[in-house]
C-alpha cells in the first residue's frame, strides 16, 4: 500500500516535467513574436529589439528553458507584460472565487446526482428512472451561458430572490453574502455535472446490481435497501469517483463562460483577459497552473481507488 | 420427514421465450439428513427449481402459475417478502457455482459471514466474531483469525467456496441448496469440497438439494437423484436405482454419454513429427533491479512431440501451465526461452512478419464458443476470413466453407446466420470448421469441450477425432477433465505448477500412474463407481 502510494506520487514528477517542456515550447514555437505584439503597431524596430532583450528572447532556446525552469522551481511564474505584477500574485488573487465556485458546484452536483442516479438504478425502468434520464439528456444539451441567463431571468429578474451578478468573499464579507451570490453561478455550472454524474452512477449501479454477490446477499436474507447500500454502492463507486474527479478538473478550467456571465473576478476572467491582451507570461503561468491541478486531481483519484477496492494494487 | 416439498410446481416463462414453461409439474422432496441431486443439462430447469425454492427467481421473468413449495410445512410461494428474507439464512441457505463472483470483492470475508448474523440475530459484534470464527473452523479453513480479515481475491477457489459454505451454514439451516458448487473448481479441490458438504450434512442432519450436470459428482454424493429434461422430471429414485438401473431413455443416454475413465486401446502413431517443443519456458514478471520483483514460472522446460494423426493430451489443474504451453506454441504469447518446432522449423523467436506464413499451419479451438465468434459477423464471414487473408479467392473460400460445414455436421445454408442463432455445441462445430478452413497441420483444442453439456460433449469429441483422422492432423488436446482425456488422447502429459510430472501412452498412465500427483488427480476424479 505505502509502496504503491509512494510510486504513484513519484510518477507525477516526470509528467510535470513533460508538461512544463510542452508549455515552454508551445509558446516559443507558436507563430507571432511576443516582443512585437507587446511593442504595439507603431513601434520601431529598436523598440521591438529592446523589449526582446528585456524578455531574454534573444538568448538560445536552451538557455531560455533552463532559466525558465530555474525560476519555476522557485515558484516564479514570471511577470505580467501589461500590469507588471508577478503572475503568481495575479493567480493568487483570482484563485479564491474560482476554487470556491468549483467546490460549491461539485459538492452540490454530487449531493444531488449520486442519490438521483442510485435511485434511478434501484428503480430502473420506472417513471423516476425515465425522469432522471430525461433530465440528464437535457442537462447535457443546454450550454452554460443559456442556462445562466435562464436562471438569471427566473430567479434574479422575475422572482428577485437572488442577485444578478457579483461575488462576495466568505472570508471578508461573511458566509451569508457568499452563498447569496454564489448560488446562481453554482446552479448554472452544476446542471451539466449533475447530468453527467447521475448518468454514470445509474449505469454503474445497474451493472453492479446484476452481480452474483448481490444474489448472495439476497440469499442471506438481506433487505434490498441494505443490499444497495452495503454491497452495491461501494462496488459502483470507482467509475463514479473517476467522473467526479474529471468533473472537478473540467470545472476549474471551464468556468470562463460562467464567470463572465455572472461577472465573477476569478481565474476564468483572468484567462479571458490575458488571451485578449496576449499577455504571454500569464497565459503560460495559467496553463502550467491548470496542468498541475489536473495532475494533482488525477493523483487523488488514483489514490482513492485503493481505498474503494482492495484488489487495486500496482 | 421432509424438510422441503415441491408439489406439482409449474413456472411460466415470459411470452416469446423458446418454450412456455421453465419448469412444468415438478414434484420432489428433500428429507432431513439426505442429499437429493437434481441432474440435468443446461436449460433443464434445475436452477429455476432451486431459485424458486429460495424465492430468488427473477419475478419479472418467472411466474409460478400452479403448484406449491413447502419448507418445513410452510408455504413459500405465498410468503411475504419479509418472511422469505427471514427464512433465507435461518431455515435455508444457498451456495453457488462461482465462489469468486459470489463474494463481494470489496468486503472482508469475515464481515461477509458476519453479515448473516447481523441480519438474523441480535448478537454483539464480539459474539458475532466468535461465531464466524467457529463457522470458519467448521469448514476446515486454516487460521480463521487471520483469514477473517482477508478479501476474496486473496483466497484460492476452494477456500472461497468454503467461505460460502460457512456463510450459508452459520445459522444452521435445515436445508442447503447447492447450485453446481464444484463445477468451477479443480478436481482435487472438488473432491475436498464434496467430502466437506457430505460431512457437514451428516453431522448436522441437514437436507441438501444439490444441483449438478455431472453424473460423476452424483455418484460421489447423492442419496437420491432426480433427472430433469426440458423443465420436467423424467426420473427419480435412489442413487443406485438411477445410476445402475435407469428406466428413462434420457437418463440412460446421459449416463452413457459420461466418458469412461478406462482409455480404449490405441495404436501408437507413426506419422511424421509435426510439432515439438524443446525446453519451452515461460516466465511472467521481471526480476526487478535488485532481484526483488515477483517472478512466476508459468511453464518450466516443457518438451513434447506430436506426430501427424496423433492426439497428445495435456492434463492439469488451473495454474498448471497447460494453456500457457498452448499459447506459446501458437505464439499468442512469446516464450521466454526454448524452441517451438513446426515441421522442423523453430518459430519461437520469429518476428511477426516471418511468423505469418506459419500461422495457418497451427489453429486453435477455444473453450467458450459463445465468446470466440464475433457476434456481429455471420459464421460464413468468420470462416472465410482466415483463408482470404492468405490470398484464397472469396468464391473458393466460400465453397470450402460450405464443404466444411458438412464435415462438422451442419447445413451449408447456415453460413449466412449469426452465432447467437446456434446452440453451444453447434457453435463449437463452427469454431472447428473455422480452424479447419485454414488447412492446418496442427489443431490445438484448449478445453474445447469443457463448456458443453455431456451429451453434446460426446458428439464434439467424436467430431474432433473424425477430423483428426480425415485431415491427418496433429492434435494437442488441453483439458482438466481426465474422463475426456482418457477417451480422445493417444498419449498424455500431466502438468503441475508449470512442470511436466509424467508423460506416456494414455492407457499406461491411467493403469499405472508413476507420479504421486498423477495418482492424486486420478483418485480425485469423481464417479469411480460409474
Amino acid at each position: 500500500m505505502t509502496r504503491y502510494i509512494t510510486m504513484r506520487v513519484l510518477s507525477t514528477i516526470p509528467v510535470m516535467i513533460l508538461v512544463a517542456l510542452f508549455v515552454f515550447l508551445m509558446l516559443r514555437l507558436a507563430p507571432g513574436d511576443p516582443a512585437s505584439v507587446i511593442a504595439g503597431d507603431y513601434a520601431t524596430a529598436e523598440d521591438v529589439e529592446r523589449i526582446r532583450e528585456q524578455l531574454g528572447l534573444s538568448d538560445p532556446i536552451v538557455v531560455q528553458f533552463v532559466r525558465w525552469v530555474g525560476s519555476l522551481a522557485q515558484g516564479n511564474l514570471g511577470v505580467s507584460i501589461f500590469s507588471g505584477k508577478p503572475v503568481t500574485e495575479l493567480i493568487g488573487q483570482r484563485l479564491e472565487p474560482t476554487l470556491l465556485l468549483a467546490l460549491t458546484t461539485i459538492t452540490f452536483a454530487v449531493a444531488v446526482a449520486v442519490p438521483l442516479g442510485t435511485l434511478a438504478a434501484f428503480r430502473s425502468g420506472s417513471l423516476i428512472d425515465r425522469f432522471v434520464m430525461l433530465f440528464s439528456v437535457s442537462g447535457f444539451s443546454i450550454p452554460a451561458f443559456v442556462m445562466g441567463y435562464i436562471l438569471i431571468y427566473v430567479f434574479a429578474m422575475q422572482l428577485q430572490i437572488l442577485p444578478v451578478q457579483g461575488y462576495k468573499s466568505p472570508f471578508t464579507e461573511g458566509i451569508g453574502p457568499f452563498f447569496y451570490h454564489i448560488t446562481l453561478p453554482s446552479l448554472t455550472l452544476s446542471v451539466i455535472f449533475i447530468a453527467l454524474i447521475a448518468r454514470m452512477t445509474r449505469a454503474s449501479v445497474i451493472e453492479v446490481l446484476e452481480e452474483d454477490y448481490i444474489r448472495t446477499a439476497r440469499a442471506k436474507g438481506q433487505s434490498e435497501f441494505k443490499i444497495l447500500m452495503r454491497h452495491g454502492l461501494r462496488n459502483a463507486a470507482v467509475p463514479v469517483v473517476t467522473v467526479i474527479g474529471i468533473g472537478i478538473a473540467l470545472l476549474l478550467g471551464g468556468v470562463v463562460v460562467t464567470e463572465s456571465v455572472f461577472n465573477i473576478p476569478g481565474l476564468g476572467r483572468l484567462v479571458l483577459d490575458a488571451v485578449l491582451a496576449r499577455d504571454y507570461p500569464i497565459i503560460q503561468g495559467l496553463i502550467l497552473f491548470f496542468s498541475f491541478i489536473y495532475i494533482f486531481i488525477n493523483l487523488l483519484i488514483d489514490l482513492s481507488y485503493t481505498l474503494l477496492d482492495p484488489r487495486i494494487r500496482y | 420427514m421432509s424438510i422441503l416439498e415441491v408439489d406439482n410446481l409449474t413456472v411460466k416463462l415470459p411470452d416469446g421465450a423458446d418454450r412456455p414453461f421453465a419448469i412444468e409439474g415438478v414434484t420432489l422432496h428433500v428429507d432431513k439428513g439426505e442429499i437429493l441431486c437434481v441432474v440435468g443439462e443446461s436449460g433443464s430447469g434445475k436452477s429455476v427449481t432451486a431459485f424458486s425454492v429460495m424465492g430468488l427467481a427473477d419475478k419479472r421473468a418467472l411466474t409460478p402459475v400452479s403448484g406449491a413449495i413447502r419448507l418445513d410445512g410452510e408455504d413459500i410461494l405465498n410468503a411475504t417478502d419479509a418472511r422469505l428474507r427471514k427464512l433465507r439464512g435461518e431455515k435455508m441457505g444457498m451456495i453457488f457455482q462461482e465462489p469468486m463472483t459470489a463474494l463481494n470483492p470489496v468486503l472482508r470475508v469475515g464481515d461477509q459471514i458476519s453479515e448473516m448474523l447481523e441480519i438474523h440475530t441480535n448478537m454483539s459484534q464480539s459474539q458475532r466474531k466468535e461465531r464466524v470464527i467457529a463457522a470458519m473452523n467448521d469448514v476446515s479453513l486454516p487460521d480463521p483469525e487471520k483469514m477473517y480479515r482477508s478479501y476474496p481475491h486473496q483466497l484460492s477457489g476452494g477456500q472461497r467456496q468454503r467461505i460460502m459454505i460457512a456463510m450459508a451454514l452459520t445459522l444452521e439451516p435445515q436445508l442447503l441448496i447447492a447450485d453446481e458448487p464444484t463445477t468451477a473448481l479443480d478436481v482435487t479441490t472438488q473432491a475436498q469440497i464434496l467430502a466437506l458438504i457430505k460431512d457437514i450434512q451428516k453431522r448436522k442432519g441437514m437436507g441438501v438439494m444439490f444441483i449438478t450436470h455431472d453424473f460423476g459428482v452424483v455418484a460421489e454424493i447423492a442419496d437420491r437423484v432426480a433427472v430433469m429434461k426440458y423443465g420436467q422430471i423424467v426420473e427419480q429414485g435412489t442413487v443406485d436405482e438411477v445410476l445402475h438401473a435407469p428406466k428413462d431413455d434420457y437418463t440412460k443416454m446421459l449416463i452413457a454419454a459420461v466418458p469412461s475413465m478406462t482409455p480404449p486401446k490405441r495404436e501408437p502413431a507413426t506419422g511424421d513429427k509435426a510439432l515439438s517443443t524443446d525446453d519451452l519456458v515461460k516466465v511472467y514478471g521481471t526480476p526487478g533491479l535488485l532481484g526483488t520483483g515477483r517472478v512466476v514460472k508459468a511453464v518450466q522446460e516443457v518438451d513434447l512431440t506430436v506426430r501427424r494423426g496423433e492426439t497428445l493430451g495435456i492434463v492439469g489443474e488451473s495454474g498448471s501451465g497447460k494453456s500457457t504451453v498452448a499459447r506459446c506454441i501458437m505464439r499468442l504469447i512469446d516464450p521466454t526461452s526454448g524452441e517451438v518446432l513446426i515441421n522442423g522449423e523453430n518459430i519461437a523467436t520469429l518476428k511477426e512478419g516471418q511468423l505469418r506464413p506459419h500461422r495457418r499451419d497451427i489453429q486453435i479451438v477455444f473453450q467458450d464458443p459463445y465468446r470466440s465468434l464475433n457476434p456481429r459477423r455471420t459464421v460464413g464471414q468468420s470462416i472465410v476470413e482466415g483463408p482470404m487473408n492468405y490470398g484464397i479467392s472469396a468464391a473458393q473460400a466460400h465453397e470450402r466453407a460450405a464443404e466444411l460445414m458438412r464435415v462438422v455436421g451442419l447445413s451449408p445454408d447456415a453460413l449466412d446466420r449469426f452465432p447467437h442463432q446456434f446452440s453451444g455445441g453447434q457453435r463449437q462445430r463452427i469454431c472447428i470448421a473455422r480452424a479447419l478452413a485454414m488447412e492446418p497441420m496442427i489443431l490445438i483444442a484448449d478445453e474445447a469441450v469443457s463448456a458443453l453439456d455431456v451429451s453434446v460433449q460426446a458428439q464434439v469429441l467424436d467430431l474432433l477425432d473424425d477430423v483428426r483422422q480425415k485431415f491427418d492432423l496433429a492434435m494437442l488436446f488441453i483439458t482438466h477433465d481426465l474422463r475426456v482425456a482418457a477417451q480422445i488422447c493417444d498419449r498424455i502429459l500431466v502438468m503441475n505448477k508449470g512442470e511436466v510430472v509424467e508423460t506416456g501412452p494414455t492407457a499406461d498412465v491411467y493403469a499405472n500412474p508413476q507420479h504421486e500427483y498423477t495418482r492424486a488427480l486420478l483418485k480425485a476424479a469423481p464417479g469411480a463407481a460409474l
